[in-house]
Order: structure tokens, then sequence, then C-alpha cells
């Protein structure tokens, strides 16, 4: 073997990942070449320079807690009915509560799916909000988004471009909505951000723009060709309704290319 | 009686691996706050994906969600450091290897810290993921998700610079 073969080799020596063969195969060059086994003494010094435990950072004592009490807070809040333990009371004690104060702005008679759902996605929205949270997938370019959820999600979310209608992409994430996986798509308009979520659905009956006001963000929820669209921004009412309207031209047209 | 909540099993599955999650972060952070931020956010993203976690390695799992949390993070506060510096594949002949091996030897921590933090995030994540969590590459390839033939020539790049780094110092090095 020469050197080059060698040097094509050699990290995997180091680490342990070569096969029988491959090991044979170095070892016998590393016993011929003087200039090689050097290289290799070079390697291991470097690693052994590693073995020290201070390189690694272990986690503040404080953190412990704080995730554990962020994880059963979060837990907490996305128990279902059904589950019969008395964390599910508390959630649904702090629902019945949210409800109550919800119905009394609404004056309606009492929470339905959809006022839940409602709930969730503003929290959503309010997630993705914090640092480090609005996309998994950070592109303009629809052709990149879309393909980005494939083998991430049961469904293959439609993504449309809306720039030259005033709302840019900004890309894509996974979320987590009214029970199961969902893809939430992020547009903009000047400052504001719109979270859209999508999900598919049986429920075809209900194909009218929906609006909801939550915690001062405006919602617009429809279902279209099998999917439930759900927008949420703290943009204006108006130009979230031009954003639906958008959308829901722009997939028209393609619903037409696609018949043609 | 119920099954054991599974928030419950959360815990005891992926709660053990919070140090490995918080020393990946705190590599691709470089700061104490936000890779203490980016856990907690992904132990959250962690808990809503674990119905879908069909087993095997929990850790090589929790980590792929908070390397994209990590990655998250680093486009929204330094989309500089992703904005690929592929740095010079130039490097010394090795004619003078014995030198090299000595300051190797002689390297302290603080110096081969400083060395990996001057990394390529996409190059640090991986000496991290080797080194320190002593991943195979087939698993470092998961994570990062790139193929395994890229971790291999990623981790002999950032080797590279590593020796280089540690030997050219004339000031650092012996100790």
């Amino acid at each position: 073997m020469s050197c080059e073969g060698l040097q094509t080799l050699i990290q995997g020596y180091v680490d342990g990942e070569l096969d029988l063969l491959g090991n044979l195969r170095a070892e016998e060059h590393l016993k011929d070449c003087a200039v090689c086994a050097r290289d290799l003494q070079n390697h291991q010094a470097l690693r052994l320079a590693f073995t020290g435990e201070s390189l690694y950072f272990n986690a503040p004592p404080t953190l412990r807690g704080r995730i554990r009490s962020a994880v059963r807070a979060s837990g907490n809040a996305e128990a279902r009915p059904g589950s019969s333990s008395w964390r599910w009371m508390a959630a649904a004690a702090s629902f019945a509560l949210v409800a109550i104060a919800g119905w009394s702005l609404l004056l309606r008679s009492r929470p339905s799916r959809d006022e839940l759902l409602a709930q969730e996605i503003v929290a959503g929205h309010v997630r993705s909000m914090m640092a480090g949270h609005l996309t998994d997938v950070a592109s303009s370019n629809q052709h990149a988004v879309k393909p980005w959820f494939d083998g991430r999600l049961d469904f293959a979310p439609p993504v449309e471009d809306l720039a030259p209608r005033g709302f840019p992409l900004v890309g894509g994430r996974l979320d987590y909505a009214g029970g199961r996986p969902v893809a939430a798509l992020v547009y903009q308009r000047r400052q504001h951000l719109i979270n859209l979520f999508v999900w598919p659905s049986a429920d075809e009956s209900d194909d009218r723009n929906r609006m909801v006001v939550r915690q001062g963000y405006d919602l617009i929820h429809w279902s279209r060709a099998g999917m439930v669209y759900w927008a949420v921004s703290d943009l204006n009412l108006n130009e979230l309704q031009k954003f639906a309207q958008a959308l829901q031209n722009s997939a028209s047209r393609d619903d037409r290319r696609l018949k043609r | 009686m119920q099954e054991q909540s599974d928030v419950a099993r959360f815990e005891q599955a992926v709660l053990p691996h919070l140090d490995a999650a918080y020393n990946l972060a705190r590599w691709l952070t470089r700061n104490d706050a936000d890779a203490a931020d980016v856990v907690q956010e992904a132990f959250l993203r962690a808990l809503r994906f674990f119905g879908g976690f069909r087993g095997g390695d929990t850790r090589a799992w929790l980590l792929t969600i908070v390397r994209n949390a990590s990655y998250t993070w680093l486009r929204r506060n330094r989309v500089h450091e992703l904005a690929a510096t592929p740095f010079d594949e130039e490097v010394h002949s090795g004619e003078s290897d014995d030198p090299e091996t000595i300051l190797l030897e002689g390297a302290d921590t603080e110096m081969l810290g400083q060395a990996l933090e001057a990394l390529p995030v996409e190059f640090r994540e991986v000496v991290i993921l080797r080194e320190l969590e002593g991943l195979s590459y087939k698993k470092i390839a998961g994570i990062a998700d790139v193929p395994v033939g890229t971790v291999m020539s990623r981790l002999a790049r950032a080797r590279k610079r590593l020796r280089l780094f540690l030997t050219s110092r004339p000031e650092g090095g012996l100790k």
C-alpha cells in the first residue's frame, strides 16, 4: 500500500473503525514506513489530549431541575382526556379556567374542538417566537422547504411561495397540534411573522374561512382538499385575510394546472 | 393501575443524557446560557416526539434533536458562522514530525479547547461526537445527517487543523 492509501485509512485506524482486512493492510504499511508511523503517533497524541475530562461540559446542576419542571409543565398541557392521573386533573383545571375566560369574552356556550385547537395554535405560535424555535428548515424556496418534510411527516404539506403577493416564505418546521405532528410554515410580512399550521383531515365539511382572536393574535382557519389550515399572526386581521386569500388563490391555480 | 405516564417514562429514558446534550450544545453555541436554553428547547421537542421514538440509542436520538436545535439557534443568532468558510487545506509537509509529537503530547487542555472553538461548526461537531462522546462514524453520520464518508473526511480535516493549531504557536504547547 502507498502512503496515500494509508492516509485514507488512518482516521479509521486510529478510531478503530476498520475491518480486519483494513487493519492488517494499515499495519503492514505502518511497519515499513517511518513517515506514516510518525503520523500515526501524532494522531494518537492528539487523541490522547482529548482524554482529560476537563473538555467535557457537564450540565450545570440547576439545569436538571429547570428541564424537569419544563418537561412536566409541557407534559401536563398536552395530556388528553382518558388519562386518569392527577396531572390530567390539574391540566383539566387550568384548561377549564382558560375556557371560562374565553366564554365570558365570547359569550359562547362551551369550548369546542376548534376552541382547544385555537389555544394550541396560539401556544405554538408564541413558542416559535421564542429564541431558536422558528424554523427547522430556513429557506424562502418552496422547493427546498417541501421536500424537507418528506419522511418527517406522514403527509406532504402544500408549500406555496407567496413572495410575489408580499408574503415571502421564511421556512418550515415540525410542530404538534390537535394530537398529531403537523407542518408549520413560516411567512413574513414586514416585521410580522405568520405561522401556518397544516395537517390532513378527513373532514371536508367546512371550507369557509373562520376567524378567531386569542390573546391578541388573530387566527384564520379553513380546510380544503383534505387539509386543515390554521394561520396565526400578530398582523392585523385585514392583512391576515389577504394572506389566506393569496394562499387559497395560489392553491386553486395549482389545482387548475393539475386538472388541465 | 395506570401504566407509568409518558412524562415519567420520558424522564427515565432521556434525562440521564442531559450531560451529553449540554456538552454538545455548549460546544456548538460556545456559551453557557445559550446552551442551557437550547438544551431546554431540545428536551421539549424530544418530549413531543417521544411517542414516535421506536427505541434504540436514546443518547444518539437526543443528540440529533439537540444538534438541530443548536443549528436553529445558530441560524438565528450566528448566521455568519454557518456561512461555509472552508478552511485552507494547506498542511505542512510533515518533514519535522518529531517536534510535532512532542508539542502534541505537551498540549494542554486550554489550548486544545481554543483550537476546537476555532473550528468551523460542522467540523467541531464531528470532533465532539467522536472524541468526547465516543460515538461511531455511523452514529455521527445519523446525527449530523451526512454520509459516513463525509464524517470521515471532516474528522480528517478537523484533526489536521487541530494539529496545526497546537503546534504552530510558539508560546504554547510545552508545559
